[in-house]
This record gives structure tokens, C-alpha cells and sequence, in this order.
């Protein structure tokens, strides 16, 4: 007992000691918790700042080659760049950066699955919040959750040698990678994230809505659709935006199941090529300092804003509900 | 009416077509859920059943040869560890210490309101673009070049949002009583944090770290132009096949590797691909499933 008593005493003493260095450098542990804290919008900024650089020398048609000295190099033609179908940008005669098509094909693509996520996803958060019950609501909920965890490029694969025979099959097309490919991976990508935030705006509906509806006598489904859905209606409309969100940013999936050729969609079995995709298919081989390299940046640019817009617009309407609920 | 007046509680045709219609929606809404369900589950059990040829010990403990038509994927696979592992020493520490920034410190003004925004964008922002940002900022800007560090620095900043978002949460789930008790004892405010709030959140912080894996494990498009490389000779055993890659060195990633076998190379075996695929799934839905385990332990477990 005498031996071990010294052992525990400087033990402790040892930990006081840890603990006054700790205490002492409160200060400078508080200011790296206020830089920490801060680092989400320095990162945000940084982001913006730094695809906005690269991006810029196409604008400005200046470009700095070091040592202080700028050139001249060749503008984009903005017009262009958002109306022109025509992306050749390496032509060796008169390359061409025109978005409009992949744009399109963005669109395309994200509309399709939100047509299918939508209905499905709601449907899902209405049976998960308000019919399931105990242990199968859980295993419901981990089951969408583990949905969400899938790698986009699995999905990407998924797409490739799953569903790309069995659209060739079905639909008798000779080559199964298109918008309805892509659609449908994007639909099953974006479902959990629609699932989960509509689950909570209905969760957010006090039960006294619930218990008043039910005593008026509707009955369940038109609880559901008469008094939730209303209730709950701002939390559904930024689930939707975030899954619009998902389906405009998603890169390495659509890369994979769109058939990745630039081209105006007329119907939903056109191939057709996204913004995100053609970044990632193309920044590989573009020169940095080349027109090309400059002109991907501000496709990235044009993608950060869009997400900006959407996430902002769902941060508000989410932030209404809160307001509203505090009154 | 006859019959109403004989038993006043017996259904009205009303309340009978309420009932077949609630019936009708709630078997509706639920074939629903399972029609998202179901396809993803059937895809994955013939990802292992395509894969299982190729699924071994060898498989995973070689490296790829002959252009990858034999071999394993150990390169990839410790290449996306120690992607996860140095992004998670950047990431962590700093996201850990937002979240007790914005539960702890933050007023209630339009700094936080800030904050929370660029938080939220933070999560929203395309992967490709937080690729680009990597390629401009670190790569290029900082002048790390192509390499593991570079693009463990961008993943960092991707995954960011979900530690600093489950941390906030985590800790608000601490209830203030705590923390008064705390300060009426004299503590100062860290004081209270590191031997209070901390102690008692670091169940849910170390959810979000899990996810936070998961999440850094799979992604591809940030790393495209940050480091990963298709192959790099690296040894078959011993010491430098356990640490094959510098934060200097460029890196295989099972993701990366991944993508290139299934739309570049030719002549790969149908078994490799759909065992490399059957891997990345296995090890995020392990890491998931631990996440999920500790979050109903810490359910179980709650003290108040």
C-alpha cells in the first residue's frame, strides 16, 4: 500500500501540472477556437477567391506570368460562353466554349431525378414519420442512411454495368448511357437526403396539428395531405432545392452514366454531357494558362454560384420556419 | 338508418372508406420506401456476386500488375487510408473546435448567422469545384504540388461541415445545468468545456468523425487533379508497402482506381472491377455501421 501511494500522488501531481499548462494557455486555446470557428467562411471565401483567379485571364484577357509582368492573352467571348450549343475547345482552327448545351444537360439530367426522387422520396418520409412505428422505422431510417453512404463513383459504376444493359434491354437503344441512365442514379443518390430533411419538417409539426386533424374526422391520409403537408410545407420545398442541389453537383456518377457527348437533349435516351462532368473529364489534358484551363474554372465558378443560390434559398426558407415557430 | 339507430357505435360508410383509404396510402408510401430500398440492396448483392471470383486475402494484399489484369488493389487501398488518415488530422481538430465555437462561444448575432450560412454552403458546394479549389489553392497557390497532402488538404476542407454540424449538435445535447454547475465552481469558461462538455459529447463528436471517414473514403473528383495517379510502382512487402506514400508522393485511391479500371483501361477483368466496387462498399457501410452502433450505444447510454 505504502508503494503504490507515491505513484498515485505523482500521478495527480503530474496531471495538475498538464492541467495548469493547459489552463494557463487558455487564452491562445480560446483564440484558435474563434480562428476555428471562423474557418468555415474563410474556407467558403477561399473557395470562391481561388477558382475566381484561375477563372479570371479569360475574362480580363490579363494574365500574370510572374515577376510582375502581365500579357495579353485571348478573352472569352461571353456571349458565347452562355449561349453557344458548341463546345470545341480543342479545335485546332477556332476552338469554341459555349455552355448552353451543358447546361442542358445539367438541367436535363437533374429534372429527370428530381421527377423521380420527389415522389418517392416524399412518400418514404411520410411513411417513416408518420406509419412506421418502433424498430421498423429505425431499420428504415439506417437503410435510407446507408443509401446516402454509397460512393458517387459506385453509383457511377452501378450506372455503367448494371443499368446500361438493362436500358439496351428495355428500351431497345443501342447504347443505355443517357439522361434516363443518369436520372435514375441521380434519383436513387438524392432520395436519402430528401428523405431525411422532409422527415424532419414533418417530425417539426406538433402533434396538437396531428390530434386536431384526426378529431375533425379525417382520417390519416387526409391528416397527412390537408393539415402536414401545409404545415410542413417550407421544410418540404428545401429538401427538394437541397436534392436539386445534390443532383447540379454530383460529378464522377454522371460522368460515368451520361454517355458523356455534348449534345442538346431531345429525349430522355439522348446522351448529353453535365458542367461538373466536363471539368472533371477535361481539366486533366487542359494547359494551365490556356484558354481551355481558364475557361473549365469559370464553368466552376458559374457551378459555385448556383449552389450558393440553391443553399442559400433553403437555408432562408428553413430559417422561416423557425422564425415563424418562435412568434 | 334503421341500422344506426340499432347500434350507434357500428361505422358510417364514411369512416369505412376513411379506413380502406388510410390502408391504401399507408401500403402505398410503403411500398414506396422499399422501391427505394430494394433495387440498392439487389445491386449490391450482385456487385458481390460478379465479385466474389476475384474477393480474397490476395486480392486485397497485392498490388495491381500487368496494367492491372492481375494482381490486387493494396496500392489504392492504402492510398484511400492514408487519404482518410491525414485529411482526418486536418479536418478533425479544426472542425471539433468550430463546433465548439459555434455551441459555446457564438452570440446570437448575424456574425453566427454568418457562419452557420457558410457552413451550410460549405456542404453544398459541388465536389469538382472543391477539386479546383485544391488544384488552385494548393497545388498551384501554395505551391504543394500534385501530392498526398494536397489533396488530403482539399478533402479536409469537403468534409469539414459534417464534423463541425454533428459536433454543434452533440454538444447542445449537453444540458446548460452542467455547464452553471461548472462555473459556480469557479471554472473558467475552457476550463468547463475541456472537463465537462467535452467529456460528455465525445460520443457524438466521434459520429461525425466516422462519417467524416466514410465520407473522405469515397470521394473522387477532388482528388482528380490533386494527387491520385493511376499507378506508381510501390513495394510488395515489408515496411514500404505498409507506408508506400511521403505527403510529398503522389498516391493510388481506391476510388481513383476504380474509376479508371471501369471506363479508361481495357482488358481489366469484369471480376476485378466489380471487386474493387464490392470493397469501397464494404468499407463505407463498416464504417457507417459503426457510426449508427455508436449512436444507439450513446442512446442507451444517456445520463440524463
Amino acid at each position: 500500500m505504502s508503494e503504490t501511494t507515491p505513484t498515485v500522488d505523482s500521478d495527480f501531481s503530474l496531471r495538475r501540472g498538464i492541467q495548469k499548462v493547459v489552463d494557463f494557455m487558455e487564452p491562445a486555446i480560446v483564440g484558435l477556437i474563434y480562428l476555428c470557428g471562423w474557418s468555415a467562411i474563410i474556407f467558403v471565401m477561399a473557395i470562391f477567391f481561388f477558382v475566381f483567379k484561375e477563372s479570371l485571364p479569360a475574362i480580363t484577357g490579363i494574365e500574370e506570368i510572374g515577376g510582375g509582368v502581365d500579357a495579353e492573352v485571348e478573352k472569352l467571348d461571353l456571349v458565347e460562353f452562355t449561349t453557344s450549343p458548341k463546345w470545341i475547345p480543342e479545335s485546332a482552327k477556332k476552338p469554341t466554349f459555349g455552355i448552353l448545351a451543358l447546361m442542358l444537360g445539367t438541367l436535363s439530367v437533374t429534372v429527370l431525378s428530381m421527377v423521380i426522387a420527389v415522389p418517392l422520396g416524399l412518400g418514404a418520409a411520410v411513411y417513416v414519420s408518420e406509419f412506421a412505428k418502433g424498430k421498423s422505422r429505425e431499420i428504415l431510417k439506417v437503410l435510407i442512411e446507408l443509401l446516402a453512404a454509397i460512393p458517387s463513383v459506385v453509383w457511377g459504376f452501378i450506372g455503367l454495368v448494371v443499368m446500361n444493359p438493362m436500358i439496351v434491354d428495355v428500351t431497345g437503344e443501342p447504347v443505355g448511357l443517357n439522361i434516363l441512365n443518369a436520372g435514375i442514379v441521380l434519383a436513387l443518390m438524392s432520395v436519402p437526403i430528401i428523405v431525411s430533411v422532409s422527415e424532419d419538417a414533418l417530425r417539426a409539426v406538433p402533434d396538437s396539428f396531428r390530434e386536431a386533424g384526426i378529431a375533425l374526422g379525417a382520417n390519416r391520409w387526409e391528416m397527412v395531405y390537408k393539415v402536414l403537408f401545409p404545415a410542413a410545407k417550407n421544410g418540404l420545398l428545401a429538401a427538394v432545392l437541397l436534392g436539386i442541389g445534390r443532383g447540379i453537383g454530383e460529378t464522377m456518377a454522371v460522368l460515368m452514366c451520361t454517355g458523356h457527348s455534348v449534345n442538346m437533349p431531345t429525349s430522355i435516351f439522348d446522351p448529353v454531357r453535365t458542367l461538373t462532368a466536363t471539368i472533371a473529364a477535361e481539366l486533366g489534358e487542359a494547359v494551365r494558362g490556356d484558354m481551355h484551363y481558364h475557361t473549365l474554372f469559370l464553368i466552376g465558378v458559374v457551378l459555385f454560384v448556383f449552389a450558393f443560390v440553391i443553399n442559400l434559398t433553403a437555408d432562408l426558407i428553413v430559417k422561416g420556419i423557425k422564425v415563424q415557430e418562435n412568434e | 338508418m334503421s341500422s344506426e339507430l340499432n347500434n350507434p357505435f357500428a361505422s358510417t360508410e364514411q369512416e369505412h372508406r376513411g379506413k380502406k383509404v388510410e390502408l391504401l396510402v399507408k401500403s402505398c408510401t410503403l411500398a414506396m420506401t422499399w422501391l427505394l430500398i430494394i433495387p440498392v440492396l439487389a445491386i449490391i448483392i450482385f456487385l458481390v456476386y460478379k465479385a466474389w471470383p476475384a474477393l480474397s486475402i490476395e486480392f486485397l494484399l497485392d498490388n495491381p500488375e500487368k496494367k492491372m489484369t492481375a494482381g490486387g488493389i493494396w496500392g489504392p487501398l492504402i492510398g484511400t487510408f492514408f487519404l482518410v488518415l491525414v485529411s482526418l488530422i486536418i479536418a478533425a481538430p479544426t472542425g471539433i473546435l468550430a463546433g465548439v465555437y459555434l455551441n459555446e462561444f457564438a452570440r446570437d448575432n448575424w456574425v453566427t448567422r454568418f457562419i452557420n450560412l457558410a457552413v451550410v454552403n460549405l456542404a453544398g458546394v459541388p465536389s469538382i469545384v472543391h477539386g479546383l479549389f485544391g488544384l488552385g489553392a494548393f497545388v498551384y497557390f501554395l505551391g504543394m504540388d500534385r501530392c498526398l497532402l494536397a489533396a488530403s488538404c482539399t478533402v479536409a476542407v469537403m468534409t469539414l461541415p459534417v464534423i463541425i454540424t454533428s459536433t454543434k449538435e452533440a454538444l447542445a445535447s449537453v444540458p446548460m445545468s452542467f455547464r452553471v454547475a461548472c462555473w459556480n465552481m469557479g471554472a473558467t469558461k475552457w476550463q468547463t468545456i475541456r472537463t465537462i462538455v467535452l467529456p460528455n459529447s465525445i460520443s457524438g463528436i466521434l459520429t461525425g468523425v466516422i462519417l467524416q471517414v466514410a465520407r473522405a473514403a469515397g470521394e473522387t473528383a477532388p482528388i482528380l487533379f490533386t494527387g491520385a495517379m493511376i499507378s506508381s510502382r510501390i513495394a510488395d512487402s515489408g515496411w514500404d508497402a505498409m507506408v508506400p506514400y511521403g505527403l510529398e508522393d503522389r498516391f493510388m485511391a481506391l476510388s481513383y482506381h476504380l474509376y479508371i479500371i471501369s471506363t479508361q483501361w481495357q482488358n481489366v477483368p469484369e471480376s476485378f472491377k466489380f471487386g474493387t466496387a464490392a470493397v469501397m462498399i464494404g468499407l463505407v457501410i463498416a464504417v457507417n455501421s459503426l457510426s449508427i452502433g455508436f449512436r444507439i450505444y450513446l442512446r442507451a447510454r444517456k445520463k440524463w
